[in-house]
């Protein structure tokens, strides 16, 4: 009798919609999956991983028991079901969803949901009205954490291919005994010239080159910034005891070069990579010839 | 302040030093004035600085450098930096000394070399 009592207390503690999902729990989520299916693009989860995802996050609403904390869905009690979203939204994220297909696994909760209430408290407009409240509340909460995740998903996405291409875009070849070359591609930025510069004065004293190419065929536009960095490059290089030779200048690049009235001063410029390697040869004391036999047609 | 010196080594006609330790403020005037009275005793064509094992640098030790070069200018003779770090490089270019009236080389064989080019250009 008292076990009873007890039990059903626990119970009129917690938002009827919980209990629901307790009682009705394959029926919501067949319902569930149902409507996901409905607004999902064609090509998007099959059925039953949909079903094994809703079958899981209901275990975790109706789980935590703490009545305190239950339509807060920063409470410690929620941690699980935050991670499970954590971790659901970080997939679709990789998997290129969009953000509203991501939420919708949330929002699409709501209906099959509400619709139950309705039939619940079909006599009782206000209880009624109380449920739908914190069912909305909770379920908004949580979608919104999937959104915040999903965001957070991509951006880690963005910043590791940020760090690849700051990789990617500063190759030191050696063209040469003694002949570094470095063709840039992109726009300079501060951090990049940084990266480039190290690597570039990192190279020269392992390999002990005399002489550094820098290419800029591939970026696109040279402003004050850059001509600057370019110019701090090219003197940390001639501390180092080498040579700086800057190539690929294209004729609006020295336009705005003389625009912007930036001094180039001593600096070597050459108009191709070809130029300036020839340049390089002959400060090394080397020569290219052609091979006799190459001329002749024999 | 302890009476630790930086050696100056006599190659020829030629002054060779070679920073191993790091620098203060006290260590470098000493330096500086060891150098100048050096210079001017040997009649030195050249002098060699082998600044590879420094690895930190601050506007003063910079400036230092630029003046004992324009120093050895004034006296006649040519001044080498070799072996300058990346990282010491690229300090010295973010305090915009860019030691201008300096030579530099790699290492201290081509420093020699470019001294002795330097001085053959002078007679």
């Amino acid at each position: 009798m008292s076990l009873a009592i007890a039990s059903q207390l626990s119970a009129s503690g917690r938002p009827d919609f919980r209990r629901l999902i307790v009682q009705r729990r394959d029926e919501i989520l067949a319902a569930w999956v149902k409507e996901q299916l409905k607004e999902a693009r064609s090509e998007s989860l099959p059925a039953d991983e949909l079903r094994a995802q809703g079958d899981e996050f209901l275990t975790l609403i109706a789980d935590p028991a703490d009545s305190d904390s239950i339509l807060d869905a920063n409470a410690e009690a929620w941690a699980p079901a935050r991670a499970f979203l954590a971790d659901l939204s970080r997939t679709r994220a990789r998997q290129g969803f969009s953000p509203s297909e991501t939420a919708s696994f949330v929002f699409a909760l709501k209906r099959p949901l509400f619709a139950m209430l309705r039939a619940e408290f079909a006599d009782d407009a206000e209880q009624l009205g109380t449920e739908i409240w914190r069912a909305t509340e909770l379920l908004d909460q949580l979608g919104l954490l999937t959104m915040e995740e999903y965001q957070r998903g991509r951006e880690e996405v963005i910043h590791r291919q940020q760090q690849e291409m700051l990789e990617l875009s500063t190759p030191v070849v050696t063209l040469w005994d003694g002949v570094l070359a470095l063709p840039m591609i992109g726009t300079l930025d501060s951090a990049r010239t940084q990266i480039v510069m190290e690597t570039l004065l990192q190279r020269i004293v392992e390999t002990g080159a005399s002489i550094a190419i820098i290419d800029i065929t591939g970026v696109p536009t040279v402003d004050t910034m850059t001509a600057q960095h370019l110019l701090k490059t090219v003197t940390a290089t001639r501390l180092m005891g080498a040579e700086c030779i800057i190539s690929g200048i294209r004729p609006q690049i020295a336009q705005t070069i003389v625009h912007l009235g930036v001094d180039l001063g001593d600096v070597t410029t050459k108009a191709t990579l070809a130029d300036a390697f020839r340049v390089a040869l002959s400060r090394t004391g080397r020569m290219v010839t052609a091979a006799t036999s190459a001329g002749d047609g024999a | 302040m302890s009476a630790e010196r930086i050696p100056i080594l006599r190659m020829g006609s030629y002054l060779l030093v070679t920073i191993q330790v790091d620098m203060y403020d006290q260590l470098a005037m000493m330096l500086q004035d060891d150098l100048a009275h050096a210079i001017g005793q040997e009649e030195s064509r050249g002098l060699l600085i082998d600044i590879s094992a420094l690895e930190i640098v601050d506007s003063f030790i910079g400036r230092m450098i630029a003046n004992t070069a324009a120093i050895c200018r004034v006296l006649d003779a040519e001044t080498v930096i070799v072996g300058m770090q990346p990282a010491v490089a690229i300090t010295l270019v973010e305090l915009g000394l860019s030691l201008s009236g300096v030579h530099t080389a790699l290492d201290v064989g081509r420093g020699m070399a470019l001294l002795e080019r330097a001085a053959a250009r002078h007679t």
